[in-house]
């Protein structure tokens, strides 16, 4: 059998809705994967130790309301402290053009704008993952 | 996995998550490395008492973990949580939401949550959970909780890796006939009746007749609970801890 690969999906910062994220989890349960999801309002340091309990494949960040540039390099930074520098880290929400190209070389992997079909984002996924470690 | 096992299982006993994280997911998929892993686990067990937590779906498990897990930290118990969910058949993918209940623990460093997805098969995924409380057990968690859903073989299954089962109910949840089927009913040391805010008694009456026609030897209490406002907590905490007491006693006579 093959290994399902386990997400989390979490939400810095401090957007009051989270029906995208939502709406994410089930799209890619449906896509064959484990979600987890952690609700509203997370700390850096509580969703990456969330990342490091779950051991997670991968870590979906939405953010609507700004402080992208604040929470995501800070998220990425954690991650390599806690040995969890293997996680593939994707971004979702809006996100000016101008900031895509420093998140980037931060190490945010892809950045998917409002709208992006989420079997774009599972195969993203799936592609990304194969070949690392199994 | 490409990390080398001997490091993890150090620092995994040394408290640093992601290595007890990693762990987790090698028994979870079955590693090649597994055996090496239980059998470093196998000389550090038996200090963690365990608490296994069933019941139908919805009927406020998570949330009640979530209090009986401050209730521990208070006393400066150091706690693993274990949340088992079911896969979907159809797909294999599942959403793990039982953390969200416990969100008041993220940043405690004496909390270490973990989910886990069924995978198909409970009869499968018990030998990973199994797995996944003795690595809690031999990294010095003082109690382990495992939440599982299921009434029926799901939950009974449950009872064969903990000290202590709870099946928590909640009003609206089903009539005698489905009590009567409730296997867990005769192998739960606690009942809880969660949800008593929307009135609990009948339930409890039900309960207490289906246990008095059981074969079971002696009755278990029955607890009422109102998880969410974090009433009753107190009752069912100190049933738990007489057992954990109990459990404690015990293990310095084998
Ligand atoms: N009315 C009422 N609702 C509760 C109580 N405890 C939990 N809930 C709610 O029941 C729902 C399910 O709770 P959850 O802990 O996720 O249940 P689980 O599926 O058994 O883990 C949530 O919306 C809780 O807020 C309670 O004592 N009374
Ligand atoms: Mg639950």
């Amino acid at each position: 059998m093959s290994k399902p690969i386990k997400v989390l999906i979490a939400k810095p910062g401090l957007d009051g809705h989270d029906r995208g994220a939502i709406t994410l989890a089930m799209g890619l349960r449906d896509e064959g994967m484990e979600v987890i999801y952690t609700g509203l309002r997370q700390t850096a340091e509580n969703i990456v130790r969330t990342c490091s309990q779950e051991y997670v494949d991968v870590l979906g960040l939405s953010l609507l309301s700004g402080g992208h540039n604040y929470y995501f390099p800070k998220i990425i930074d954690l991650l390599k402290e806690n040995g969890m520098g293997h996680v593939l880290v994707l971004a979702g929400g809006i996100i000016p053009n101008e900031d895509r190209k420093s998140l980037k070389e931060k190490g945010i992997k892809e950045i998917f704008g409002p709208g992006t079909p989420i079997s774009e984002i599972a195969d993203f996924i799936r592609k990304n993952i194969k070949g690392e470690d199994s | 996995m490409k990390q080398d096992v001997d490091k993890l299982i150090a620092g995994a006993f040394s408290g640093d998550e992601s290595s007890l994280g990693c762990l987790l997911t090698m028994v979870e998929n079955d590693d090649a490395s597994v055996s090496r892993i239980l059998e470093a686990v196998s000389s550090k067990l038996g200090r963690a008492y365990r608490i296994g937590i069933t019941g139908s779906p919805g009927s406020g498990k998570s949330t009640l973990i979530d209090k009986l897990v401050a209730a521990m930290r208070s006393k400066g118990l150091t706690v693993g949580v274990i949340c088992v969910d079911p896969s979907s058949p159809i797909t294999g993918g599942a959403v793990l939401g039982d953390r969200i209940r416990m969100e008041q623990h993220y940043s405690d460093d004496g909390v270490f949550i973990r989910s886990m997805a069924s995978r198909g098969s409970y009869g499968g995924i018990s030998k990973a959970v199994g797995a996944a409380v003795d690595i809690f057990d031999a990294s010095g968690k003082d109690v382990v909780v495992i939440e599982t859903v299921g009434i029926g073989q799901e939950g009974i299954d449950i009872t064969k890796i903990v000290d202590t089962t709870l099946l928590v109910l909640a009003p609206g949840w089903g009539d005698s006939m489905q009590l009567m089927k409730a296997g867990v009913l005769e192998v739960a040391d606690i009942i809880v009746i969660n949800k008593a805010d929307l009135g609990g008694d009948g339930l409890a009456d039900s309960i207490r007749e289906i246990l008095a026609l059981s074969t079971r030897k002696s009755a278990p209490p029955v607890i009422q609970t109102q998880a969410f406002n974090n009433i009753g907590i107190d009752d069912l905490y100190r049933e738990l801890e007489n057992r954990r007491n109990e459990h404690h006693h015990k293990a310095k006579e084998r």
